[in-house]
C-alpha cells in the first residue's frame, strides 16, 4: 500500500445564512494515497466544490468548518490560522479552479503572474532561477516560453487552462486539486487537457483530487472515486468496481444517464426532481423523493444511514443498496 | 423516400473585416461556406464540430436571423405542396415561415426576460401572430406548460424565471417555442447548460414532442454522445465547411474524415475499462487537406448515404 498523503475524516462544513445553517458538507470521510488520481462526482449543488474549498480552507467567510480533521501528510489543517495556512497553499496542495482560465489578472503578464507564486514560496530564489523554473512547467504542459510574455487576452482558453496548470504546479505540491477544470472547453480541446493533466501526474508523481459532474470524464482520469449526494458521501471505492459493481441507487442512476458515443446505443434513464434543500435537516434518506423505487424504510426515514463495505474497499450508504 | 422539410443548397454566410482603421484593405471571414444538407420530416440532423466552426451562424442563416451570403434556402410549402425559396417570401407568407421555424437557444439565463412571468413569455409568441382570442391563447399556454412537464401549471404561471432552476427555465423556453406548433426547430445546444441528471429529461422530453408533433430539429452540439441520442443524420463541421455526413449510428461506426476520427476519438467514455483510440491530428496538415478540398467542391458519396468531402477518398478508405 502507497503512502496516506490526505486523509479527511467525519468532515462538516456549513454555511451561515440569514435563513439558517446550509449544511454543504456532511460527515466526509476519504483518504488520498500517493500518486492516486482520487475522484469526486456529482451534480451541482452537491457539495463538490464545497469540500475543495473547506481542503484549502479558502471558503467564503459565512463558511464554518464545524468538525472533522484534515489531515495532510501528517499534519492538521483544521484549526490552523491564515499564516500558517499561506505556507501550506499550494507549497502542499494547490487547486486548478472551476472556470480558472477566466481568473487571470489581465494587466499583467502571465509569466509575472506564475513568478509571483514562486516569490511567494521561495523568497530565495533568484528571478532566472525562476524563469527556468517556468519554463520547465510550461514544457511539461505543453506551452511554448514566449508564452510567459503574453497577457491573457493573448491567449486562446486550451492555452490560458494550460498556463493554469503550470501555475498549480509552480511549488512543487504534493497534491492537486482538479475542479471541473474542462468544463468551458471544447471537446477536442477538453482531451488534450485530460491527457496533459494525466502526463504531468504520472510525471510528477502527484496526487490528484479531480472534481466532475461528468461521470465520463471521472472514469478515465481516476482510480479512485466518491459518489456525492446532498452533502454526503453516497459511494465511494476504487472507480472500476464501482462503474461495473454499482450499488446506491443514486450511482446506478448517474451511469445509466451518461450518453456515450461507444457500445450498443441505451435508452437512458432520466433522474427526475431536484436535490433536497440543504437548509433543513432532513429526515433520513435525503434521496429517496428522487429514488425510482424507494424501499419502505427508506420513505418513512426509519432506516439507518451511513456507509457500510460491500466489496473489499467499495463502500455505500447502507440506506440505498436495495433499492433503485 | 421521405419527403424533406428544409433543403440546403450551397450556403454560404462570409463576413467582410476591415484590417483596421487606417487600412483599405478587406478580408474576409468565410463563416460558412458552402455547406448543403436537407431534413425530412419529423427527423432531426445533428450539427457538431468544434467552438467557432460555424455551427451557430448555419443555424441563424436558416431562421433569417442574419442574411445568408450565397446559397438557398428552401422550405416545404404546405398551401404549394411543394418547396419553395425562403428569399422569395413576403408578406403573409413571411409570417407565415417565422411561425414554423423557431428556436431553443442555449442558455437558459439568458434567453428568457427576467422581467416577464412565465405567462408573458410563453404568451409573447400567440400576441405577436395575433392566434385565438386571448381566453384561448392562455388556455394554450395551459396546456403546453402540462406539455413540457410543468405541473401544475398555476405554480408556475405567476412566476419570474430567476425563481426557476435551469432545468425548468429550459422547459419555459421549450414551451414558448412549440406554442407556436412549428415544423422546424433549430436547437443551439439546449442542454450543454444543464446538469447530467436533468439533461436527460430535456432530451427525453424533446425526443417525445418530435414523435407527438412530428417536429424536425436541428441540434447542434460539440458533443456527440448527445448528438448520438438525439439525431438520425450527423453533420460535421470544420472551418465552416461540412466534412462528413451520415446516418448517426453509420457515422459513428465507420467515421472516414481525419477530423470525424479526431472528434470521436476525443469523447471521455463513461467505462474505466474502455481504452479510447489514439487519433492525434495535426491541424495544419488539415487545413491543407481541406483547402484540397474545396477546391474540388462537393461531397463524395460511398454509399449508405454517407458522405465525405475530401480530395482523395481512396487514399482515406
Amino acid at each position: 500500500m502507497s503512502k496516506e498523503v490526505l486523509k479527511v475524516t467525519d468532515l462538516n462544513m456549513h454555511y451561515e445564512t440569514l435563513s439558517g445553517n446550509v449544511t454543504a458538507v456532511k460527515d466526509v470521510s476519504f483518504t488520498v494515497y500517493e500518486g492516486e488520481s482520487f475522484g469526486l462526482v456529482g451534480e451541482s449543488g452537491c457539495g463538490k466544490t464545497s469540500v475543495a474549498m473547506s481542503l484549502l480552507q479558502l471558503q467564503a467567510d459565512n463558511a464554518k468548518i464545524s468538525s472533522g480533521s484534515i489531515n495532510l501528510d501528517g499534519k492538521e489543517l483544521v484549526g490552523l490560522n491564515e499564516s500558517e495556512l499561506r505556507k501550506i497553499r499550494w507549497n502542499s496542495i494547490s487547486i486548478v479552479f472551476q472556470g480558472a482560465m477566466n481568473a487571470w489578472n489581465p494587466v499583467v503578464k502571465i509569466g509575472e503572474q506564475i513568478r509571483e507564486a514562486i516569490r511567494e514560496h521561495y523568497p530565495s530564489n533568484s528571478k532566472s532561477q525562476n524563469t527556468e523554473k517556468i519554463e520547465s512547467l510550461f514544457k511539461i504542459v505543453g506551452l511554448d516560453n514566449s508564452i510567459m510574455e503574453r497577457y491573457p487576452h493573448e491567449l486562446s482558453g486550451g492555452m490560458k487552462q494550460r498556463a493554469v496548470i503550470a501555475l498549480a504546479l509552480s511549488c512543487d505540491p504534493k497534491i492537486v486539486i482538479a475542479d471541473e477544470p474542462t468544463t468551458a472547453l471544447d471537446v477536442v480541446i477538453q482531451d488534450q487537457i485530460l491527457k496533459e493533466i494525466k502526463k504531468v501526474q504520472e510525471l510528477l508523481g502527484l496526487s490528484l483530487i479531480y472534481i466532475s459532474h461528468d461521470i465520463a470524464v471521472i472514469a478515465e482520469m481516476t482510480n479512485q472515486m466518491a459518489v456525492m449526494y446532498a452533502g454526503r458521501i453516497v459511494e465511494i471505492g476504487p472507480t472500476s468496481e464501482i462503474f461495473s459493481n454499482p450499488k446506491h441507487a443514486y450511482t446506478k442512476l448517474l451511469l445509466e444517464s451518461t450518453p456515450s458515443v461507444v457500445g450498443e446505443k441505451k435508452k437512458l434513464r432520466s433522474l427526475d426532481g431536484e436535490p433536497p434543500s440543504l437548509i433543513d435537516e432532513v429526515k433520513g434518506c435525503s434521496f429517496s423523493p428522487r429514488c425510482p423505487e424507494p424501499s419502505e424504510d427508506c420513505k418513512n426515514g426509519t432506516k439507518e444511514m451511513g456507509l457500510i463495505e460491500v466489496a473489499p474497499g467499495h463502500f455505500a450508504d447502507q440506506c440505498c443498496v436495495e433499492c433503485g | 423516400m421521405k419527403k424533406n422539410l428544409i433543403e440546403v443548397k450551397n450556403l454560404e454566410k462570409y463576413f467582410e473585416v476591415s484590417g483596421g482603421f487606417f487600412s483599405r484593405k478587406k478580408s474576409t471571414v468565410k463563416a460558412v461556406d458552402n455547406i448543403s444538407f436537407e431534413i425530412p420530416f419529423g427527423e432531426s440532423l445533428g450539427l457538431v464540430g468544434q467552438s467557432g466552426c460555424g455551427k451557430t451562424t448555419t443555424a441563424r442563416a436558416l431562421c433569417l436571423l442574419d442574411p445568408k451570403t450565397g446559397g438557398e434556402v428552401s422550405f416545404y410549402n404546405n398551401e404549394l405542396q411543394q418547396m419553395e425559396s425562403i428569399d422569395n417570401l413576403e408578406g403573409e407568407e413571411l409570417k407565415n415561415f417565422r411561425r414554423n421555424i423557431q428556436m431553443i437557444f442555449q442558455d437558459p439565463y439568458e434567453s428568457l426576460n427576467p422581467r416577464w412571468t412565465i405567462k408573458d413569455i410563453i404568451l409573447e409568441p400567440l400576441n405577436i401572430h395575433n392566434i385565438g382570442e386571448l381566453a384561448d391563447r392562455e388556455e394554450a399556454v395551459v396546456e403546453i406548460l402540462k406539455t413540457v412537464g410543468l405541473t401544475p401549471p398555476a405554480n408556475y404561471l405567476p412566476r419570474y424565471p430567476h425563481e426557476l432552476s435551469g432545468g425548468q427555465r429550459q422547459r419555459v423556453s421549450i414551451a414558448r417555442t412549440l406554442i407556436m406548433k412549428p415544423k422546424f426547430v433549430v436547437c443551439d445546444e439546449p442542454t450543454s447548460m444543464l446538469d447530467v441528471s436533468i439533461r436527460i429529461s430535456i432530451m427525453d422530453l424533446m425526443l417525445n414532442l418530435a414523435k407527438d408533433l412530428e417536429v424536425s430539429y436541428l441540434y447542434i452540439t460539440h458533443d456527440l454522445a448527445v448528438a448520438r441520442y438525439m439525431c438520425n443524420r450527423i453533420a460535421v463541421m470544420f472551418n465552416g465547411k461540412i466534412v462528413e455526413i451520415a446516418e448517426t449510428e453509420e457515422l459513428l461506426s465507420n467515421p472516414i474524415h481525419p477530423y470525424t476520427k479526431r472528434l470521436i476519438s476525443s469523447i471521455p467514455v463513461p467505462d474505466p475499462s474502455y481504452k479510447r483510440q489514439v487519433y492525434d491530428l495535426n491541424y495544419d496538415e488539415l487545413d491543407s487537406i481541406i483547402a484540397m478540398d474545396t477546391e474540388q467542391k462537393g461531397m463524395v458519396d460511398i454509399g449508405n448515404q454517407h458522405y465525405v468531402a475530401t480530395h482523395d477518398v481512396k487514399g482515406l478508405l
